[in-house]
């Protein structure tokens, strides 16, 4: 039985914990609405992207001269893994269920005899896939010291991604990263952006779409997807941040909740202990005087 | 009828202009290109340069260094990571792209084609102080 004295610190712990998850709760709120305004404002980009690309992917007649990027290697020997992480941690499970979606895709690669190479953006992935498949990670980057995530980022890990994939490093390039779909709900996704995965075509018919191109069309895409590829990074980067607080304020939600819970718990405890001990102490004087 | 058509140019980040307008030159790879209404249908990509959007006798310049144009059904759609009125383009910026752009160009590790970017990035940015 803890003294009262300890009850009494035990409170005071828990109470100030529960400070500091509510001010993360309002934190992580005021920045969702950021993270979500900006994740809405990019989606035209990839969007009409997207588009461009189908439509261009259409008209491409002869399919041996397509670019690599789109056609692949032709082999699928190596895989390419970009695990998306966060920096910060306290944000429920969004670290843990992007790695543990990635550990099983390795875990399929390596079981079919192929190779690995793992990138991991952000440094929470890093700590958690390092134990197991520390030998597979080629590079670990980092934005923890950049104020603002932008495009730029993105282009940068477009580059390195291009980069091996021109000195045929790999064949397949996967994507991890929290797709956003509300507050309380982050679906974990493997994205394969290397070969582009051709989308079905949507509804509408493709006669009228008769386009003239400037230069011709393989230039363009060899133009075009590179940018692409920086483009699906720039939104799972976006997917990703806006994931990353929706689930730090719902584990904070929660842990402050719980915090309130133990509290009421602990002063239950406390005046029940209290007035034991009054009651003893009474018990005592009382049977003290009637001894006389 | 109106000689007008939809404008959309767009960012990774924002949705920088959409309008209207019935004027549109824009830098191709290839050359200038000015687009009116009823257009071919056209897919084409972009070097360094302006694009000059002109509307009811109103005109507003971007500066562009690469992006994808895509017209069709009067709308037309430019798709760029680098989009920059002319107006936010002060002296300080522009003069710490071209110095930049300027040791790049100097440098050997870049092709041709890269160095044709790089000098049209260059002129079109002087281009602005005069």
């Amino acid at each position: 039985m803890p003294s009262l004295d300890d009850l009494r610190k035990r409170i005071t712990s828990v109470k100030s914990t529960q400070k500091i998850t509510k001010a993360m709760k309002m934190v992580a709120a005021a920045k969702l609405r950021k993270a979500q305004e900006n994740a809405e404002k990019g989606r035209p980009y990839s969007e009409k992207m997207k588009n461009i690309i189908n439509n261009l992917a259409n008209s491409i007649t002869e399919k041996e001269t397509a670019p690599k990027l789109i056609a692949g290697t032709g082999q699928d020997k190596t895989y390419l893994c970009v695990v998306m992480t966060a920096d910060r941690g306290l944000c429920g499970g969004f670290n843990t269920n992007i790695c543990r979606l990635a550990k099983v895709n390795f875990e399929k690669i390596l079981k079919e005899g192929k190779t690995l190479k793992i990138i991991t953006v952000g440094s929470k992935g890093l700590d958690q896939i390092k134990r197991d498949y520390g030998k597979h990670v080629i590079q670990k980057l980092s934005f923890k010291d950049r104020k603002k995530i932008s495009f730029r980022e993105a282009e940068e890990v477009g580059k390195i991604i291009l980069d091996l994939f021109y000195k045929n490093e790999f064949d397949i390039c996967l994507l991890f990263f929290n797709n956003f779909k509300n507050v309380i709900t982050q679906i974990p996704q493997a994205q394969q952006i290397i070969p582009a995965k051709k989308e079905k075509s949507s509804s509408e018919p493709a006669a009228d779409d008769f386009y003239e191109f400037e230069p011709d069309e393989d230039e363009i895409l060899e133009n075009l997807l590179p940018k692409n590829i920086s483009t699906q990074i720039f939104k799972a980067f976006l997917e990703n941040a806006a994931s990353e607080q929706g689930s730090r304020m719902t584990a904070m939600d929660n842990a402050t909740r719980n915090a309130g819970e133990l509290v009421e718990k602990l002063t239950i405890n406390y005046n029940r202990s209290r007035q034991a001990s009054i009651t003893k102490e009474l018990i005592e004087i009382i049977s003290g005087a009637e001894s006389l | 009828m109106s000689e007008n058509f939809n404008l959309e140019i767009i960012s990774p980040d924002e949705m920088v202009l959409k309008s209207e307008a019935d004027e549109v030159s824009i830098p191709s790879f290839e050359g200038q290109m000015t687009i009116l209404k009823d257009h071919i249908a056209l897919i084409t990509y972009l070097r360094p340069g302006f694009i000059q959007v002109s509307t009811d006798g109103k005109k507003e310049v971007f500066f562009v260094e690469e992006g994808i144009v895509e017209f069709s059904k009067n709308n037309l759609l430019i798709l760029s990571s680098t989009v920059i009125n002319i107006k936010n383009l002060t002296g300080a910026i522009k003069e710490s792209i071209i110095k930049e752009s300027t040791t790049k160009l100097n440098s050997n590790e870049i092709n041709d084609k890269e160095r044709y970017i790089l000098a049209y990035k260059i002129e079109s940015l002087k281009e602005i102080a005069q």
